[in-house]
């Protein structure tokens, strides 16, 4: 009998022990990941005081701009988003399948290796042995840990996949099936030691941009898609639709990469094709944004309540708001005024922060007390999270984007010294400090809040387990 | 899904994935396979090659690209950073360090613009004392302080405020080799169409 067709108490029972079985390793994966987004905090604040506060901590080899920028980078990519994302999607994929978490053994071995290679990797950037390619900066043995933990975490899914028990795959479903397959894939093809000149920056961009593509992207589509109408309690606007949508953005989203070396050395045609393809993803951005906006259209009174749904919702907006502004900043036109600027850095946390990290947030806070046990203390801390989080990264954002449009108007007028386009840059990289600032304080009162809810649940275990015992 | 089956489902990702691939880095890889060193690239020296490395560890890319752009496309040409580079001017990076961000200026012709060890060494040793607006990192670890020079020592030209009575700073061989790869960042040579090998 499949598990969509039992009666309330076998449902509510199987439920329980999905989440019985999900719990070390989705809160592993989940206390790692608030722990690098602490340390990726603090490396991103040091980065952007530099840029304002040269001489700042500047005899300190290991903490010098450009090793703790890569740094920020790496851990909050690779460390935060992709641990959090990883747990949520251990858990995910259960509820959807309808079974419990199977190959767990798997899953605590990947967290493990994931932690010593994320250790390897920052260490290595931090004192000096970095590969100096963006994105891609940890050494081989670092990144083949990651790589092998990731197919650890992979196969663990896919057997949960395989033994489900329900008829129907939900279109998050999908995005989870599709990124254990892809990413692996493209990782170890990027870190091959056999790229050199431009050729190498191709495969650079070809991979960072597609790391979004087929790992971080689907992190926060699969969650929003879930989170969405379970909150809200509806159904996703038109299954027809999320079809579409994931295909186009299958296809479309893996011919982005070389927008990012628009005017350069490489061939005009590569540049093309992908300024073509970063338009084209209007096309599953659309209907990703149909799907969702429309699912929330009439019941944004519940954002006021519903925590979970008040994170997922600015999410899912800013999935909206960061694409049209990633197809309108591919053309050539914006990029030969953008290009080289803070302005790229603005973009790039609309995308991993305001849409992937504030998702990761809400479904944190919606999955984590159904595995700890526990309800969250402190509602109000959770609100004070939220507009830090908000606040901070819209601050960022605007700071960001402006500062790059002045700037690369300010390159692109030669009578203008170089020295004066970065002085015309600073008041913004103040601004920057400050609403990076308000996001760090968030992050602080979030591992507070997940520190007290994993106390409390243990508390109560414990306390159970003695009157089982009596 | 309903409506296909599954190992259709899976093959659609991996096409997916390898067009992608094969669009910016299989056939761009045949293409670029071709392209021979332009004449005038010579390949790293010894000290260039570890200067390389000191540029990779500080993390220069971060702000500093190595890419310049032809005229109608921003104001390369006329800040004079250089002609527009071509694939045959990289022939020898490994990596490749293009570099997407100009925090400072770009440096593919910097040899040619400052040719002045000495400058550099100032440069690294103190950005400030050069350009007084910049927000480029210091860098003293690569320097030695010293009361008693050596004849073979290369003192560096520290600017008054920071200077100290007695003591002479000299730069090391990490910042002598890392200022050969500066200094050998030159690609004025006149650009030869060459045919693919």
């Amino acid at each position: 009998m499949s598990a969509a067709a039992l009666p309330a108490p076998e449902l509510n029972a199987l439920r329980e022990e999905m989440d019985r079985r999900a719990r070390l390793p989705v809160l592993l994966y989940f206390g790692a990941g608030v722990l690098w987004l602490l340390a990726g905090t603090a490396l991103g604040l040091i980065s952007s005081l530099k840029l304002h506060a040269p001489d700042w901590l500047a005899s300190v080899p290991w903490l010098t701009f450009g090793r703790v920028r890569p740094a920020h980078l790496d851990t909050v990519v690779y460390g935060w988003a992709s641990l959090a994302g990883a747990g949520c999607f251990v858990w995910l994929t259960s509820r959807l399948c309808q079974v419990v978490v199977q190959w767990r053994g798997l899953l605590i071995g990947s967290v493990i290796l994931w932690n010593i290679g994320l250790l390897y990797g920052t260490g290595a950037v931090l004192f000096g042995f970095s590969q100096s390619v963006e994105w891609l900066e940890y050494p081989l043995p670092a990144a083949g840990m990651i790589a092998a933990a990731f197919v650890l975490f992979g196969a663990s899914i896919l057997r949960t996949f395989q033994k489900r028990t329900v008829p129907y795959l939900y279109v998050s479903l999908w995005y989870i099936v599709a990124t254990v397959v892809w990413f692996p894939v493209l990782y170890v093809i990027a870190n091959l030691p056999i790229y050199s000149g431009v050729l190498h920056g191709a495969v650079n961009w070809w991979y960072a941009h597609n790391a979004l593509a087929v790992w971080f992207t689907p992190v926060g589509l699969a969650l929003a898609y879930y989170m969405i109408p379970k909150v809200i309690g509806r159904p996703i606007y038109s299954y027809y639709l999320s079809m579409l949508g994931f295909w186009t953005f299958a296809l479309f989203y893996n011919w982005n990469g070389i927008h990012h070396l628009v005017g350069g050395p490489l061939p005009a045609w590569l540049q093309t094709i992908s300024i073509i393809a970063s338009v084209l993803m209007v096309i599953p951005v659309l209907a990703v944004a149909v799907n969702h906006h429309l699912t929330t259209v009439g019941h944004f009174r519940m954002l006021k309540s519903d925590m979970t749904l008040r994170f997922v919702v600015f999410g899912a907006m800013s999935y909206t708001a960061v694409s049209f502004q990633g197809s309108a900043e591919a053309l050539r036109s914006m990029q030969e005024t953008v290009h080289f600027t803070h302005y790229t850095i603005g973009h790039a946390h609309l995308g991993v922060y305001a849409f992937l990290t504030m998702i990761l947030f809400g479904a944190m806070y919606y999955i984590t007390p159904r595995l700890a046990r526990s309800y969250w203390p402190a509602r109000k801390l959770i609100t004070a999270h939220f507009w830090l989080a908000a606040l901070g990264v819209l601050l960022y954002v605007v700071a960001m984007c402006t500062a790059g449009f002045f700037q690369g108007a300010g390159m692109n007028n030669a009578a203008k010294p170089f020295a004066d386009v970065v002085a015309i840059t600073r008041p913004y990289l103040v601004l920057r400090s400050l609403g990076g600032a308000l996001m760090g304080i968030g992050h602080v009162i979030f591992a507070v809040l997940f520190a007290m809810i994993l106390y409390r649940g243990g508390r109560r275990a414990a306390a159970n387990a003695q009157g089982v015992g009596q | 899904m309903m409506y296909i089956r599954l190992w259709m489902f899976f093959a659609g990702l991996l096409a997916a994935l390898f067009l992608g691939w094969a669009a910016l880095v299989g056939v761009p890889g045949v293409q670029l396979a071709a392209v021979p060193p332009q004449p005038g690239l010579r390949p790293y020296t010894f000290p260039q090659a570890h200067g390389r490395e000191i540029y990779m560890r500080e993390g220069c890319v971060y702000c500093h690209s190595q890419q310049t752009r032809p005229e109608g496309f921003g104001a390369d040409q006329r800040r004079l950073w250089g002609r527009p580079s071509v694939p045959g001017d990289y022939v020898y990076d490994r990596p490749h360090l293009l570099g997407t961000a100009r925090i400072g200026p770009d440096l593919f012709n910097i040899g040619a613009r400052q040719p002045s060890r000495d400058w550099h060494l100032a440069h690294l040793y103190d950005p400030r004392s050069a350009v007084a607006q910049s927000i480029m990192p210091r860098f003293p670890w690569l320097f030695a302080e010293k009361t008693s020079t050596d004849p073979e020592d290369v003192v560096v030209a520290v600017p008054a405020p920071l200077r100290r009575p007695g003591v002479s700073v000299v730069a090391t061989r990490e910042a002598l080799d890392l200022c050969e790869y500066l200094l050998g960042m030159n690609h004025t040579y006149p650009l030869e169409r060459t045919r693919p090998r």
